[in-house]
């Protein structure tokens, strides 16, 4: 199947530029889960079972401040519940392949696939079923390797990162960044302030309940105000 | 110390719940609609959850005992501005690195 495996390489180069985001990524988790104290293969299987950088780095900081169970349990999945949007944006274009292949493609849907994979099936509409999922294991290919690879060299780096450093601050930076890079609209902003004012209000609630609490708020005032835009 | 019971059911059940998220609509639910009030809340999880979990450590940092710190709110100013600006999140994340090591330097040197 000579344009499969075309498809395949196409998504292979489209995939590879992301490793400038994926590998400071990567290292950044697997410094910190050693400096937490957890063992290389126990990192490894995390990064594996999971394979979701910033709930991986949510529930490792809840884990080290002794949250309880729930509340990390609750955060880390609230991180992840936008992927539930890849699932729907991708239902149309990959809802007729086969069990096993949705099965796979599921757990491989990160960030970037699903960008890469959306942008290329919307543009070209030609594509047949089995050159799109073609196209998604392309990207997911570097993807997958590059990240688990820079998780173990961060991993071997953890240890030797002297405190000096100051990585305490390292994941703020990072979801902050994020963060900014998407505020695209009012009600992005809006979502934010309300998740972060309430958030450092309800800041004596025992711990990591007030953070619930602020996200659920910001993403309802999110969605408010986004209805309210669309109506004047 | 994480407490290795804590960790290995954080593995489990958040693995398996983020598998369920990523599989729910193509595996299981199809082309089915969603309600109008879910799309718009799952659009903003990642802005609201994100940040908050990190706005504590960044007006009370446990690395200062708690104490507001210039540097770290010049930091995530920058981060910030450097985000919306460029929409580029490497671009911003590089910026407040650089400044969260610069600007102790330029303080001191002041």
């Amino acid at each position: 199947m000579p344009n499969s495996r075309k498809a395949f390489l196409k998504g292979a180069a489209h995939a590879l530029p992301f490793f400038v985001v994926i590998v400071p990524f990567a290292m950044l988790f697997g410094v910190l889960s050693s400096e937490a104290g957890l063992g290389p293969w126990e990192t490894q299987v995390f990064s594996i079972a999971v394979f979701a950088g910033a709930s991986q780095l949510a529930a490792l900081q809840l884990m080290q401040d002794q949250a309880p169970l729930l509340v990390i349990l609750a955060t880390g999945i609230a991180v992840n519940l936008r992927m539930m949007m890849y699932s729907v944006a991708l239902t149309p274009h990959l809802g007729a392949a086969p069990l096993g292949i949705r099965a796979t493609i599921a757990y491989f849907l990160v960030d970037q696939s699903f960008a890469l994979s959306l942008a290329e099936f919307d543009k070209r509409a030609e594509l047949t079923l089995a050159e799109k999922i073609a196209y998604f294991f392309g990207t997911i290919a570097p993807i997958t390797a590059i990240w688990n690879i820079a998780t173990a060299v961060g991993v071997q780096m953890g240890r030797a990162v002297p405190e000096s450093w100051g990585l305490d601050f390292a994941m703020p930076i990072t979801f902050i960044g994020m963060t900014a890079a998407m505020l695209r609209t009012v009600p992005h902003g809006v979502a934010m302030a309300v998740s972060v004012g309430v958030t450092l209000l309800l800041w004596a609630m025992p711990y990591g309940t007030g953070l619930l609490v602020g996200a659920a708020a910001g993403m309802a005032a999110g969605a408010i105000a986004e209805a309210w835009g669309e109506k004047s | 110390m994480i407490d290795r019971t804590t960790f290995w059911t954080v593995v489990v059940v958040l693995g398996a719940a983020t598998y369920l998220i990523r599989f729910s609509f193509l595996g299981i639910l199809g082309n089915r609609p969603l309600p109008l009030w879910l799309v718009r809340a799952l659009r903003y999880t990642a802005v609201a959850v994100l940040p908050a979990l990190v706005a504590p450590a960044v007006l009370w940092p446990p690395a200062t005992g708690g104490e507001p710190d210039p540097v770290r709110l010049a930091t995530v100013a920058v981060t910030v501005l450097a985000g919306i600006f460029s929409r580029n999140m490497i671009a911003a994340i590089t910026a407040g690195g650089l400044t969260f090591y610069l600007a102790p330097q330029i303080l001191s040197g002041l």
